[in-house]
């Protein structure tokens, strides 16, 4: 019972920083009709500038985050301004083939300003932990799941009561449409890139902080998303923490059981098992749990 | 230039012919080891990358699962290829057994999952045949009787066609003679490639990418030609993962990584999506990059030439450039090398370029 109980408190974690990095996929997602895949890259320069800002110029941890996510938004914003708009209007894979190759760059400029080796973060929960009745949490994860719930309500609120929210909504509906409104198609989107540069910093703080560690691997975390992103429908923020608590706890749960109960599908099958999910979803749902049915006309 | 002849005209059908000349000639003249052996990978994937090309350039049908179908094609050679006496044993079966199975199995897995696939659409198609590439890694590091699990396994089978060995054909070196094998495979997938697309699938095919809707109307069966092209780009991955692993010797479930499709991907659209030879340039000239920014890195600004000095290290500055070449074609020639060549061809008198929409 206790391991159950383990297994879904981190699994809930776990699922709580997917639906982090989630959720910046799809605010882009929403302004664009894209999936961003340097997501993972903003990821890493955010933690990066955290990791200067706190450790090198020694400011406080919670303005240095500040002064990183306001930089990796600025990222986001010239990022989006000097490349993405120019394939305004060009096909969906030609888009995310250009953010691929974003990715790929950063994977290696990253490291070659600031080494391969994991870097301590000095963030001020360090490794104390909490424990309820047994269960032992640390405490860096209570203050992720504060941060997750933050981000979410923040987004509701801004794409429930913000202009700019609305004109986003407007976007993703009908783009042509929305711009005959007024709306500026061009700070929509800039805006949605300064958002998601924003929550990739506050993902990656919340994922090197701790026992963590800052490396330039870790933007997998974005790769290992997709399928929370995919499962919760693209374009839905509700989608993107319900697909990530999903995902944190089918691989969490999996992790612990397969091993003794399922050998037969081998060793390691807990960290694909999001895939196995997100097809299986797929399958009876093309569109994801959460998703606007695509409509087809001539 | 109507599109349904072979050759777009007289010049270019010569301009082929003294190319295959070229191509046959390359290893009896050039005996560079460094050379042939980056021409044998180049030749390699070009065969996947046309494969690709395909799907993603005549059909519209995105993929980054490509490497999961050249991983499949691979461990069907040695499977049926290695010698029975290894480990993990093979079956010793001969080049002509081997050979076009490893390109009909993945073809045939192709149209198994196909239909689940072809349901989805941009993004989602995307991220899911992603999913495939993960999927995949994992059959393959469990199922170790055939692939050796995370050792991997070497590739050793045999390369005679009757009379003839590509392990060393008359005097000359292994890779000398898998160069006449692997360079006319890539002839003949060319040959295939050019002869489908300019005729009625090949047609049908472009009407399913440009509208698809429209194509429905006029009768193509859209599934049918998606789930086609589906097949033939598995079987041609497969293939080209055949004759990549012969060329590398010895493959691990990590050599067909997500890295592996994206460098497929990055091949099409640097070669020029939607064209035949598009899919060889954009093989060339990413396997040729490597070897070119190495031999002249001495001149090149910020690159550490020693392990201690600071600055990039030259695998960086290859991966900074190939990531800048996909940024770069994208937004400045979405046609890729294929049409700035065409171009450079109209600009000396000959060859139309057809006034075609965005490619993809």
């Amino acid at each position: 019972m206790t391991k159950l109980v383990e297994l879904i408190v981190s699994g809930t974690i776990r699922g709580a920083l997917y639906a982090l990095v989630a959720l910046g996929f799809v605010v882009i997602y929403k302004a664009t009709g894209v999936i961003n895949f340097a997501q993972g890259g903003l990821l890493l320069i955010g933690t990066y500038l955290t990791y200067n800002a706190h450790v090198t110029w020694g400011l406080p941890f919670w303005p240095a985050v500040g002064l990183a996510t306001a930089l990796t938004a600025l990222t986001g914003v010239a990022v989006e301004r000097t490349v993405l708009r120019r394939m305004a209007g060009q096909p969906v894979f030609a888009v995310i083939m250009v953010t691929l190759g974003l990715l790929i760059v950063v994977q290696q400029v990253v490291p070659a300003i600031w080494g391969y080796d994991r870097l301590n973060l000095d963030d001020p929960w360090g490794v104390r932990r909490l424990s309820f009745g047994g269960i032992h949490v640390d405490l860096k994860d209570v203050w992720a799941l504060a941060v997750v719930a933050v981000v979410l309500a923040a987004l509701f609120a801004f794409f429930r009561y913000g202009r700019y929210g609305l004109a986003m909504r407007a976007m993703a509906i009908d783009q042509e449409a929305a711009m005959a409104q007024g709306i500026s198609a061009r700070r929509v989107v800039a805006l949605s890139w300064g958002i998601a540069g924003a929550v990739a910093t506050l993902a990656g703080v919340m994922l090197a902080a701790g026992s963590g560690g800052v490396d330039p691997a870790k933007d997998v975390i974005a790769l290992a998303a997709f399928p929370a992103i995919i499962l919760g429908g693209l374009d839905s923020p509700v989608g993107a923490v319900v697909g990530g608590l999903a995902i944190g706890l089918s691989q969490a749960l999996t992790g612990g059981y397969q091993p003794d109960h399922a050998a037969f599908l081998g060793a390691g099958f807990d960290t694909v098992m999001p895939y196995v999910v997100m097809v299986l979803v797929l399958l009876a749902r093309p569109c994801g749990l959460f998703g606007t049915r695509d409509v087809v006309r001539a | 230039m109507d599109g349904l002849s072979l050759f777009a005209s007289r010049r270019s059908r010569n301009l082929t012919l003294a190319l295959i000349v070229g191509v046959a000639a390359y290893p009896l003249v050039v005996r560079s080891e460094l050379w042939l052996t980056v021409l044998l990978f180049v030749g390699a994937t070009a065969i996947g990358a046309v494969g690709l090309n395909l799907l993603t350039g005549f059909t519209g049908q995105v993929s980054l699962g490509h490497a999961f179908f050249l991983g499949l094609g691979a461990y069907t050679a040695c499977y049926l290829g290695n010698p029975t006496g290894g480990a993990p044993a093979g079956r010793g079966l001969p080049l002509f057994v081997w050979l076009p199975l490893a390109a009909l199995l993945p073809g045939l897995v192709g149209l198994v999952v196909g239909p689940a696939a072809l349901r989805l659409k941009g993004n989602y198609l995307a991220v899911v045949s992603l999913g495939l590439v993960f999927l995949g890694a994992h059959v393959f590091k469990q199922w170790s009787s055939v692939t050796g699990g995370s050792d991997g396994t070497s590739v050793a089978p045999s390369l005679a066609l009757g009379p003839v060995d590509f392990a060393g054909i008359g005097g000359l070196t292994r890779n000398q003679s898998l160069f006449f094998l692997v360079w006319g495979m890539v002839g003949l997938t060319t040959l295939g490639s050019r002869n489908l697309v300019r005729t009625r699938p090949g047609r049908a095919m472009q009407a399913v990418r440009d509208r698809e809707v429209a194509a429905e109307v006029i009768g193509v069966s859209v599934a049918r030609y998606k789930l086609g092209a589906f097949a033939i780009s598995s079987g041609l991955a497969g293939l080209s993962g055949a004759l990549y692993a012969v060329v590398l010797t010895y493959v691990e479930p990590g050599t067909w990584s997500l890295a592996l499709s994206i460098q497929f991907v990055a091949m099409i659209i640097v070669g020029g999506i939607g064209t035949t030879t598009g899919g060889v340039l954009g093989a060339l000239f990413v396997g040729g990059l490597p070897e070119v920014v190495r031999h002249y890195s001495a001149s090149i600004p910020f690159v550490a030439r020693t392990a201690s000095e600071r600055g990039l290290s030259l695998p960086q500055l290859n991966q900074i450039l190939f990531g800048l070449c996909i940024v770069g074609f994208l937004v400045l020639e979405p046609r890729g090398i294929a049409a700035l060549w065409a171009r450079a061809a109209h600009r000396s008198g000959e060859h139309r370029v057809q006034a075609r929409p965005h490619p993809l």
